[in-house]
């Protein structure tokens, strides 16, 4: 027995109303963000992080620059659909939901033009 | 409109750890998001000057941020492992129930132990010591 409707099964849409898009660019992401965190985490706990000078010039170097870039970019799209999954599957009321999922979105692309700006500024200086 | 009900049911199921397992996924996944945004006010600090560097890096001396630290790197590397876990699920493998509780176990002494090993390193990064009362 199946709880889902006739049409529901036609058009393969979950609690989001939406197809498998979603679903496949969390897998591409994640799949990106294993060797980008790694390459991070190893590299960042690698360097002498109260050196304010030093910090600035691991992260003022080129291929470090564009890596760390394109880990947040990565980091901030991947949580950016986490997050919605949990908001869409347990918050219930319409307004409430569409509130989050806004909110969400505003928070993800904020806090990755911010870490964009900060990058290129350190790497561009 | 359509009253159905939606997943997840969480109240119809028999509780196995591997449903733990799940649900941690979802919550490491959000404690990290919010570990993203403490990332990115660190850069922010970092390229906006010295100053403001030495006032964040003092504000992530305090206990209380040490703490939330350890709990983002668990949270982090649980979504990490975890992660791969799922990654290979998708591929069709893993899924029988005596493979999925040995993968799940593994998850779980994996991520305890590179844990200790970030906040090993990260302590030598930060310049505090481990060994002395310093």
């Amino acid at each position: 027995m199946s709880l889902r409707s006739p049409l529901s099964k036609v058009l393969g849409r979950g609690s989001a109303g939406d197809g498998v898009g979603h679903w496949w660019v969390q897998r591409v992401t994640a799949v990106a963000l294993l060797p980008l965190t790694l390459w991070f985490v190893i590299s960042l706990l690698g360097q002498s992080l109260q050196s304010y000078d030093g910090m600035r010039g691991w992260l003022g170097q080129s291929w470090v620059a564009v890596l760390t870039v394109l880990l947040v970019l990565t980091l901030s799209w991947h949580a950016r659909l986490g997050v919605q999954v949990v908001i869409e599957d347990y918050v219930h009321g319409k307004g409430a939901k569409t509130t989050l999922l806004l909110l969400s979105t505003f928070v993800h692309v904020g806090a990755a033009v911010a870490a964009i700006f900060a990058i290129l500024r350190i790497a561009l200086s | 409109m359509n009253q159905r009900p939606l997943s997840p049911h969480l109240g119809v199921y028999k509780f196995m750890y591997t449903m733990s397992l799940s649900i941690l996924h979802r919550i490491t996944g959000c404690a990290a998001a919010i570990g993203f945004l403490a990332f990115v006010w660190w850069l922010m600090a970092l390229a906006s000057g010295p100053e403001s560097y030495a006032a964040a890096m003092h504000v992530l001396s305090s206990p209380l941020a040490k703490l939330l630290l350890v709990g983002f790197t668990f949270s982090f590397v649980y979504h990490f492992c975890n992660g791969i876990r799922h990654l290979v699920w998708d591929t069709g493998r893993g899924l029988e129930r005596a493979q999925a509780r040995r993968s799940g176990a593994m998850v779980i002494v994996a991520s305890v132990l590179l844990t200790a090993a970030v906040i090993w390193f990260g302590c030598h990064a930060m310049g505090y010591s481990l060994t002395g009362a310093g």
